[in-house]
């Protein structure tokens, strides 16, 4: 059985936890690479970060991209998008075409 | 391009026919995989960044609902009406395999079945707008989990995409080639052989028939 965690500043996540996922309040970005390396060995399956949290611990992040689990899926702060989720989509995009044609519109 | 270093023996180039062979079959077999893969990939990537757009405006919703929930009550009270959850989300993990790639498939199960039976507080002193910024996460649930696994999907894909791709170019542009030149080389050399062998068999003849010549002279 795998839980689901979500990691980012106190007022944008405490909602998560009444839907029931464990959330892991942080102030900083290096409090929260610790937390994600933590709980990455534990049996969380889906880890939710929210993007001002991400974009500090990019790095961290891309660890765990080619493993299977778990699954870190940046998601919007209350202060707004960053973009660094479509960022992700897109470098998925760029790595298995060679370019980037979803957002070339754009 | 360069040689292999091999001995030019007929032993040798049939082997490395063999071994052209297999090479020719495998690319073939490759670049089918890959251009499989490529269109599974871009299918998902597609659904991807609309579930994504779709996701973070709800997101932004809910975080504009908590927002107005905080202002109209004090943190306080806020953060004890949410300390313990009646609600709770546990996954179930399967893997579903797109060509080869295991991608995850997230089952997820709340522990109270009913949609409505999730407040964990009293409602006699907290907000209505607390209600409504829980319903309205609980509702974004199932496609964010559905964006989560659709976005591992496409990382794994991705990362199996490049690896066929280098497979497919590293058969096609070095190893084919290098065999195809080596058997040429040793064709050639196998040919030059012969060649040299029938030379110098007609040259023998040659100083037979002279020296039979001269003896019947004698």
């Amino acid at each position: 059985m795998f839980k689901i965690g979500v990691i980012g500043d106190k007022d944008s996540i405490l909602g998560f936890k009444a839907v029931g996922m464990s959330v892991f309040p942080v102030t900083t970005p290096f409090e929260g690479q610790e937390i994600l390396e933590k709980i990455a060995e534990e049996n969380y399956a889906v880890i939710y970060i929210t993007e001002h949290v991400a974009k500090d611990i990019v790095q961290t992040i891309d660890k765990y991209s080619d493993r299977r689990f778990p699954a870190i899926i940046p998601i919007p702060s209350n202060q707004g998008s960053l973009g660094i989720g479509m960022s992700g989509v897109k470098k998925s995009v760029e790595r298995a075409v060679g370019a980037d044609i979803l957002f070339r519109d754009e | 391009m360069a040689l292999m270093r091999v001995n030019p023996t007929r032993m040798e180039l049939t082997r490395l026919k063999k071994r052209l062979n297999v090479a020719r079959r495998g690319h073939k077999l490759l670049k089918d995989k890959r251009d499989e893969l490529m269109k599974k990939f871009l299918e998902l990537v597609r659904t991807n960044k609309e579930l994504r757009e779709k996701v973070e405006e709800m997101l932004m919703t809910v975080h504009r609902n908590f927002l107005i929930a905080r202002a109209v009550m004090s943190s306080e009270s806020l953060e004890a009406a949410l300390m313990f959850p009646k609600q709770s989300v546990s996954l179930e993990v399967s893997t579903k395999n797109v060509m080869s790639v295991d991608v995850p498939v997230l089952e997820y199960k709340t522990s109270s079945p009913d949609d409505t039976d999730i407040y964990p507080y009293g409602f006699a002193a907290t907000s209505a707008e607390l209600d409504g910024a829980i319903g309205t996460l609980s509702n974004v649930l199932p496609y964010i989990l559905e964006l989560a696994q659709m976005e591992k999907s496409a990382q794994l894909l991705a990362e199996e995409i490049e690896k066929t791709r280098r497979r497919v170019n590293a058969l096609e542009y070095v190893m084919i080639p290098q065999l195809e030149e080596t058997i040429k080389y040793i064709t050639m050399k196998l040919d030059e052989n012969e060649r040299g062998n029938l030379t110098r068999l007609m040259k023998v003849k040659d100083m037979m028939i002279e020296q039979a010549r001269q003896a019947m002279n004698e």
